[in-house]
Formats: C-alpha cells, structure tokens, sequence
C-alpha cells in the first residue's frame, strides 16, 4: 500500500508539473523553480507534511520536498535559538541531499563525458 | 554600373560562375537518412577522434574544403577568396579551417543560410571580376549547437514537436569562373525580416515571414514564376516553418507548392525523433552540395532555387526579452545548358 | 524589418493555427508514469533506510533523497537520463533524480573546459536558480510563520 500510495502522489506532482510545462509553454527551468517555491509555500501551511504523511517517498522524491525541507529545518532551528535559525536551518537540514549532489556531480564529471546526441 | 541588378533586390550575374565541385560530410545520424547515399563521408561517430566536439566540427568543415578542392583539382594557392561560417560564437569552425587555408577570408555569420549567403557573395565576386576561384565552406554540429545555445547534452529535457534538430555536417562548394558544372545566375540577399516570434523552441515560424518575403521578392524581381523551377528549397524551416511559408505566398499569390521542399525535411526520416526536422548550418550545404547539386547534374533538376533560412537567434538577446529575426537569402542555379 | 503589433499579431494567428499541438495527454501520462517510478524506487530506498538499517526518519530521510541524488547522477553519467526525460519529460526532471542530472550534466558537458571554470562553474547553471528560489522562499515562508506565532 505503501509502494502505491508514493507512485500515485509522486506521479501526480510530476504530472500536474508536465501540464504547467505544456499548457503555458514554460522553460523546464521555470516550472523546476515554480515547483520548489510552491513546496515551500505548501511546507507552510502545513499541507506538505500532510501529503508525506499520505505519500511517503511520493512527497519526498519530488523537487517541492526540497523547499519543504528547507522550511521544517529552519522552523526547527528557530525554535531552539530563535531568529538565528533563519540563517542556520536551511542547509542544515538539506545537507546530506547537497553534499551528495557536489561529490557525485564532480566525481562523474571526473570519470565519464557527455556522449551527446549526435550519433542518432 | 547598376545594369547588373534586376529590379529591387536581385542581381543578375551577366558572367554567372559554375558550380565547379561540392563536398557534402554527415555525421552518423544522417547518414542513416534518406539522403544518405549521396553524401561523401558517413563520419562514424560525432567526435571523429577529437577530443572535442569543437575540434570534431572544425575537422569536418576541414575535410569537406580539402575534398571540394581535391574534385576541383585544385591547391589552396589557387583559391582567391576562402567564404565560410557556422553557428559558434565567434565562427571558430570557419576561423580555425581558414588559418590552415591561408588564404584572403571573409567570416560569414547568417546561422543556417550561411550556405545562400556565400554562394551568393562568392558569385558575385567571380562575376565582379575580383576572383577567379572561390572556396566556400559552412558546418554545423548537433552537439556543440546543443551546449552553446540550449542545454547540456545530458539534460533530460524534453524537446517539443516544433523543435528542430541540428545537423551535424560541413559542406564545400568551390565556384569558378567559366568552369564547368551549374552554373549560379541570380542572387536575391534578403533582408532581415522579425515578426516578433519568441519561441526558442520554434526556429521554423521565426524564419518562415523571411523566407516568403525573399521567395517573392525573387520573383517580383526576375519576372519569373514559381513554376519556372524544377525545385524551390528552403534551408530548415522543417514541418512548422514550412506550410507557414506556403500560405505566406499564397496570400501573395504564388503557389509554390507543386515544386517546394525544405532541407530540413528532406534530410531525416520522419522515425529519427528530429522532431520538426533538421537544421544548422549544415543542413542546407550537405542537401544542397550532397543531393540537390547531382540531380542537376543528372538532368532531373533544370532550373533550383536555394533559399538559405537562418533564424538570428541568440540566448543572450532572447533572455532579454528581443524577439527572433529571420533572414533568407535565394541563389538561382541552373544547369549550364539551360543558361545557354 | 521588425513587424508592428498588428501584422505581429495576425502572424501569431497563422502560427498557431500550423503548429503541432504539444501531446499533452501523452506527455502528463509518461510524467505520471516515470515520476511514479522514481518515486517508488525512492520508497524502497527508504523503507531500506528505516526497516532493514533501523535508521531514524531524521536521518532516513535525507540519506533517501541522497541516494535518489547518487542514483540520478549515475544514470547520467552512463548517458541514460537524458533519454528518460525526452519520453518522461518532467516525470525525469521534477524528482530529485532530476535534480542530480542538472547538476551532473553541465559539469560532465563543460568537463572540456576545465576543472574550476569548466566543471565547477557550470555545475549549478540550472540548479542554482532552484537553490536560490527555495532558499529564499523558505526563508519567507519561516519568518511569516515565526511573525504569526510570536504575536
């Protein structure tokens, strides 16, 4: 159950973000940073939690997780040292994502190059 | 002096300079195209043992000037004036082959019709009488288009179905005074024409106002009908920019449609995912230069209009929010006899 | 010649009127399709995490989206991602999955041009406005709620 409730949610975030592509004829690049603000927005209200809750990795595994993310961790900090926490909670909570993101990012940029497209 | 144009915008070459050899090299996945049998060179793979998709570039357009000349039985030394261009900043493919060449050279940039525009100049030069032989060579390659003016290659991004695919190939022509072989008899430069499209993903509509505006100011000018040519072409407009074109002169009163077609489509199957069809500087040198040029020779094609289509797009000018210009420019070529 | 807004807008009508339609329908099912997968394999990564490791969902969570981040640029660097996201399209790039590749891809692409300004450059050309918009709406988002809840 769990397996189908996280392909429905995360099928359904990534659809509805095809659709926003399509429909208004948006750069990829645009609808990727619409989706991580509305995350954020979403984080907010306390509706981004609840789609975890339903979802699991459904809500997890798309880009709007990651403003979430961002927001818990800072409301996280914020309630232990205060507005300190603006600053410190962000990339405290979204380390690990990061880090792998850099490391990966280099090591394969280190071991493979782009094949292109040209071949056909 | 002027008794050499024809009325607004089209000159007459009074000496008309033949076609005396053309070069036509493809990358792999035009080489699995329709036309693949009458290109030169299938390349293997898109980096030909470079080590950069750049470098790969300029060694085709390299191969296709040295293969051009080697048909035309010619030595660089003989060449007066080296024309060429391709889509990278700063036209490094065409500035890298002429420091090899050595010899006088102008940089041409007209994105995809470079080829039209060439052909053109270096007409005019031999009938001008300040040339005797011209090399002409422009290329284009999928990969270093891709990186420089959308995405990494990498980048999975999904192309919409007006999207374009840039050819990876270079093309050669050398042109001569009094040689033999089709001969080039009116040129018609085009004029920059923008009617506002913004769609990087749409080079085809952006062009397509060009390239009717071109086509019938050749015949305005020459007098001439559409169906007085064998073939009109046009660069790459492909399958959006194409019917766009059609309806464009329809309106203005030629029906093109018995003779029309467009490299772009020529080029791939409509199973090789090119989406819209093909593109790039290449596109309508090796169509031209590889199929069109033989069925000249052949005597299928009499009388051909190339009608080179570059849609003047930068991501810098874009991102700023301008609009994509368009340019055509229309080169006349005719077999020797028929000019006789 | 630049077209006034009038001929601007009667060009418009011609183009649309030749342009192929976008397959919608097709394109929202594939994205349904291949987010759904990714998102499955994410929740098999972290029931991994959770069940066989015994770890806790503050450090589950994270080591998922970590290992969806590894998995991503993997599948980039074998060549495979950029022809997920043509048949995916944001199915490919909206997981995080898709996220590593934006990522991946440039450093891997401008690898030609040299370790610092090459590879590290162009690393974050298209997650960086990503980074930064999320930064920045999360910081909003925070400090509205901290307001709310102080006064």
């Amino acid at each position: 159950m769990d397996y189908a409730m996280a392909f429905l949610v995360g099928g359904v975030i990534c659809a509805l973000a095809q659709v926003v592509m399509d429909v208004g004829k948006i750069l990829p690049a645009y609808v990727m940073v619409l989706f991580v603000c509305l995350g954020a927005v979403a984080s907010g209200f306390g509706l981004y939690g609840w789609l975890i809750q339903v979802g699991n990795a459904g809500a997890t595994i798309p880009l709007p997780n990651f403003g979430h993310a961002l927001v818990a961790g800072i409301l996280e900090d914020a309630a232990q040292k205060g507005w300190l926490g603006l600053l410190s909670g962000g990339l405290r909570a979204t380390a690990m994502p990061l880090t792998m993101a850099i490391m990966a990012g280099y090591l394969f940029a280190l071991l493979f190059s782009a094949h292109g497209k040209g071949n056909g | 002096m002027a008794q050499k144009r024809l009325g607004k915008e089209t000159v007459f070459l009074a000496n008309p300079p033949a076609i005396v050899a053309t070069a036509a090299i493809v990358g792999p996945m035009e080489g699995k195209g329709p036309l693949a049998e009458y290109f030169d060179v299938v390349e293997e793979d898109t980096l030909l043992g470079e080590k950069t998709w750049e470098k790969a570039e300029i060694k085709m357009l390299q191969e296709a000037t040295d293969l051009a000349l080697k048909k035309a039985e010619l030595k660089t030394g003989d060449i007066d004036f080296f024309l060429a261009g391709d889509l990278l900043n700063q036209i490094i493919a065409a500035n890298f082959v002429a420091r090899k060449i050595s010899r006088p050279y102008l940089g041409l940039y007209g994105a995809c019709s470079t080829m039209a525009e060439a052909l053109g100049l270096g007409a005019m030069l031999i009938d001008g009488g300040f040339a005797r032989q011209v090399l002409i060579g422009t290329s284009s390659h999928h990969d270093t288009a891709e990186r420089q003016f959308r995405y990494p290659t990498e980048f999975g991004v999904q192309r919409p179905p007006t999207s374009t695919w840039t050819v990876t190939g270079a093309g050669a022509v050398v042109l001569a005074e009094g040689g033999h072989g089709p001969l080039v008899t009116h040129v018609t430069i085009g004029k920059v024409v923008d009617m506002d499209q913004k769609d990087p993903n749409d080079m085809g509509s952006a062009m397509a106002p060009a390239a009717a505006e071109t086509i019938w100011q050749h015949l305005q000018d020459t007098g001439r009908r559409p169906s007085d040519y064998d073939l009109i072409v046009t660069g790459d407009l492909g399958r959006v920019g194409k019917p766009i074109t059609d309806v464009l002169l329809k309106k203005a009163g030629y029906d093109l449609t018995p003779v029309y077609n467009d490299c772009g489509i020529m080029i791939y199957d409509t199973n090789q995912d090119a989406h819209s069809g093909g593109s790039g500087t290449a596109c309508s040198a090796v169509v031209f230069g590889g199929y069109i040029l033989r069925q000249i020779l052949s005597g299928r094609y009499r009388r051909v209009l190339l009608v080179g289509t570059g849609a003047l797009y930068s991501p810098t000018s874009a991102q700023q929010g301008e609009s994509i210009p368009g340019i055509a420019h229309a080169v006349a070529v005719e077999a020797a006899d028929v000019v006789d | 010649m630049k077209a006034n807004q009038r001929q601007a807008a009667v060009f418009k009508k011609l183009v649309q009127t030749r342009t192929p339609p976008r397959p919608i329908l097709r394109n929202t099912l594939q994205a349904f399709l291949v987010g759904g997968m990714f998102s499955l394999v994410g929740e098999g990564v972290m029931k991994l995490y959770t069940v066989v490791l015994q770890l806790g969902p503050k450090d589950a969570g994270p080591l998922t989206s970590a290992s969806m981040i590894f998995l991503g640029a993997f599948l980039t660097a074998l060549g495979v991602y950029d022809k997920i996201g043509q048949w995916g399209g944001m199915g490919a790039a909206l997981p995080i999955t898709g996220f590593a590749n934006s990522i991946v891809s440039p450093a891997m692409e401008f690898k030609r041009e040299g370790l610092v300004l090459g590879v590290s450059a162009k690393m974050f050309t298209i997650a960086g406005p990503v980074i930064v918009y999320a930064s920045l709406t999360a910081v909003a988002v925070a400090v509205v709620k901290l307001l709310l809840k102080g006064g």
